[in-house]
């Protein structure tokens, strides 16, 4: 997209030692995060992490206790909701139910003082963007969940905000709708160019459709990345647990090197710190299995086999690792990595490539 | 072949075998409810329809019209009706008007707090209707607490006629049924969700806005269903108009009291009783199709 549209249709927000408490819990913990205009940003963490709050103090349902929000160049941390000008789309989606599909959309815009012929134009406009086109007579309860969905999204739209917050959207969605609607969204986000905040636990949903990643845990902003780095590179245990599976081995770290009871590491980049508490992260599609002393460059571990998990087009091996804990390996099942597969109870060597040795600190700053 | 069959036989049996284990349930929630409808018969229908049976016996002792002939060609009757439905009508108007605000704050406060003002509003609801309609008479008379406070503020110099008129009755009726339009209209404003008022601010709609367009559509049912209650209710009231009334005031039931008390005519008080009882009916069929047709607007509930 260039630049001049994402002037006209996109706000940068700029979020500054924004702190919410509750007593004594910290539901927003002096959070700073800056989000580009045009951006598709996810907040991604646990339920009461406060990923939710910080989209409510965004929208104005939730005034912090301290700090600053910007909307481009307008500070808005004291605007009423009504006056910031935002779309949003509920996690219920919160449509009308005393008013038809029409009625809804329109609503926004009857606010706006609209003239009659356009609203009719724009609301034909927003059903078509959706799909929608035909129900606009049709009552709320008269709609499917995905259908009440576009409707929510049509509305949250059609006043042409240019910042749009989600609130878990797709949540109530079944697992085939969600991963269409994820792509649907994904889409009319590339078309419409709004800087949009998207809130969800559902690690795989922010995956495939952030440009940018924030992982929120006690109210605090863990990682701020791009969806490969956030994967590939974590910074904490937590953000490693929390995306994807993981199995971590305590390791020693000395002047930037990593070992495991005594042997050293190859890694991809030297660890942060050498504070103790330090974890290898062993995901289970980054393990392989090595054969006859065919170790090359990678890192290995010996264990024994303990179960086979099939699952059509990979397995599942869990083994007992001689350096302590249960590894998971996923792989696909082709025909020579079944074949390698010692017995049950047989000893087994895997490696793990130096690029994806990563060590990461249980410290959560 | 063979097979497909036995399958038809054995779907066939399975349906016969659902449909007796229906029948069963059917009689034993009918068994539940035979205590409850056996009470209502004898309690209600059976002495309804003696008054029915009762307003087509005339003096002499024979069926005749005579009962509803005279209610035809009084003008009495008729200014006793009027006045029935004028007092039903504005006890109402004047319980909607105190009871939506009133109702409004209470589905705002937090839940302590809005158990408390609940309290305050059931507390009335709890003590004897005669008592607090001769409380009402003391706050109410010439020499009262009402126009004491009010002589002794300067805002008026001779007392106001606040009792024994249709004032003093609408005062002391509202009073009473406030609670029958406060309960139904509580359940139904509880029960929208935040959200839309939310989602309405959201859109730009400010708070006026956001309660003109959004909550106040979606609570009309439970407060046409309080309406319908206290206006029903109303009809029917009997204490509140003699003691409040002062004579002036001279509702059907009160009439229909006379009519067995003092004259013994119970062809003339069954009349009365059954014209008002189809009335109210009548009011009862139209409500249900206005509600049924706002049920459609409004889209039966968030689904």
């Amino acid at each position: 997209m260039n630049t001049k549209t994402a002037e006209r249709t996109a706000l940068p927000i700029t979020i500054r030692g924004v702190t919410k408490t509750y007593g004594d819990v910290y539901a927003l913990d002096d959070v700073d995060l800056d989000v580009r205009s045009g951006e598709f940003i996810t907040l991604l963490g646990p339920s009461g992490s406060g990923k939710t709050t910080l989209l409510m103090v965004l929208s104005g349902f939730n005034r912090p206790d301290c700090g600053s929000v910007r909307f481009g160049d307008t500070e808005v941390i004291r605007l009423s909701p009504h006056k910031r000008d935002v779309g949003m789309v509920f996690q219920n989606y919160a449509l009308f139910p005393h008013m038809d599909v029409n009625s809804n959309l329109a609503f926004p815009l009857k606010l706006r003082k609209v003239g009659k012929a356009e609203i009719a134009d724009r609301v034909k406009k927003a059903l078509e963007l959706v799909q929608l086109v035909g129900l606009g007579e049709r009552r709320i309860s008269q709609l499917s969940g995905g259908q009440r969905q576009r409707v929510a999204l049509a509305r949250a739209i059609i006043f042409e905000p240019r910042i749009l917050l989600m609130d878990e959207p797709l949540s109530a969605l079944d697992k085939n709708l969600r991963e269409h609607m994820q792509i649907e969204l994904r889409r009319l986000h590339e078309m419409l160019g709004m800087t949009t905040v998207y809130v969800t636990h559902d690690q795989r949903e922010a995956l495939t459709m952030s440009d940018r990643v924030v992982v929120v845990n006690h109210g605090k902003l863990m990682q701020i990345d791009e969806p490969k780095q956030l994967y590939e590179r974590p910074r904490s245990k937590f953000v490693a647990a929390f995306i994807g599976e993981s199995t971590f081995l305590p390791v020693t770290v000395e002047g930037g090197r990593a070992a495991i009871n005594g042997r050293p590491l190859s890694l991809a980049e030297a660890p942060l710190n050498n504070a103790a508490d330090q974890f290898l992260l062993l995901r289970p599609e980054k393990l392989e299995i090595l054969t006859n002393g065919q170790t090359g460059s990678h890192n290995c571990f010996t264990g024994k086999v303990k179960d086979l998990v099939y699952q059509g087009e990979s397995f599942l091996l869990y083994i007992d690792l001689d350096d302590g804990p249960e590894a998971t390996l996923r792989s696909p099942t082709r025909r020579e990595v079944l074949d390698a597969v010692p017995e049950m109870g047989g000893e087994i060597t895997i490696g793990l490539h130096p690029e994806d040795t990563i060590i990461v600190s249980a410290d959560d700053s | 072949m063979t097979a497909i069959t036995q399958d038809v036989v054995s779907d066939d049996r399975n349906a016969r075998g659902l449909e007796t284990d229906e029948q069963h349930e059917r009689w034993m929630v009918l068994g539940l409810c035979g205590p409850a409808l056996f009470l209502i018969f004898i309690v209600m229908l059976v002495p309804v329809g003696w008054l029915f049976w009762l307003s087509f016996i005339g003096a002499d002792g024979t069926m005749s019209w005579e009962n509803y002939e005279r209610l035809w060609q009084s003008k009495s009757y008729a200014r006793i009706f009027k006045t029935t439905f004028e007092v039903a009508f504005v006890t109402t108007g004047i319980c909607m008007l105190i009871g939506y605000p009133l109702t409004y704050m209470m589905s705002q406060l937090p839940r302590r707090a809005a158990n408390l003002a609940m309290i305050t509003v059931l507390l009335p609801f709890w003590t004897s209707l005669l008592v607090r309609t001769y409380a009402w008479l003391v706050l109410l008379q010439r020499k009262g607490l009402v126009n004491g406070w009010l002589i002794d503020a300067g805002i008026i110099d001779t007392p106001l006629k606040l009792v024994h008129n249709f004032t003093g009755n609408i005062i002391g009726m509202a009073q009473i049924m406030l609670p029958f339009l406060v309960l139904p209209l509580y359940a139904s404003m509880k029960a929208i969700d935040r959200d839309y008022v939310k989602a309405a601010a959201n859109l730009g709609a400010s708070p006026v806005a956001a309660f003109w367009h959004v909550f106040l559509p979606l609570s009309l049912p439970g407060l046409f269903a309080g309406m319908l209650l206290v206006f029903v209710i109303s009809l029917g009231f009997f204490v509140t108009p003699v003691v409040l009334g002062g004579g002036r005031i001279i509702m059907v039931a009160m009439r229909v009291e006379k009519s067995i008390s003092l004259y013994s005519n119970w062809g003339a008080a069954s009349a009365l009783a059954v014209v008002l009882l189809i009335m109210t009916l009548a009011c009862l069929a139209v409500a249900a199709k206005l509600l049924k047709l706002d049920k459609v607007q409004s889209g039966g509930g968030a689904g």
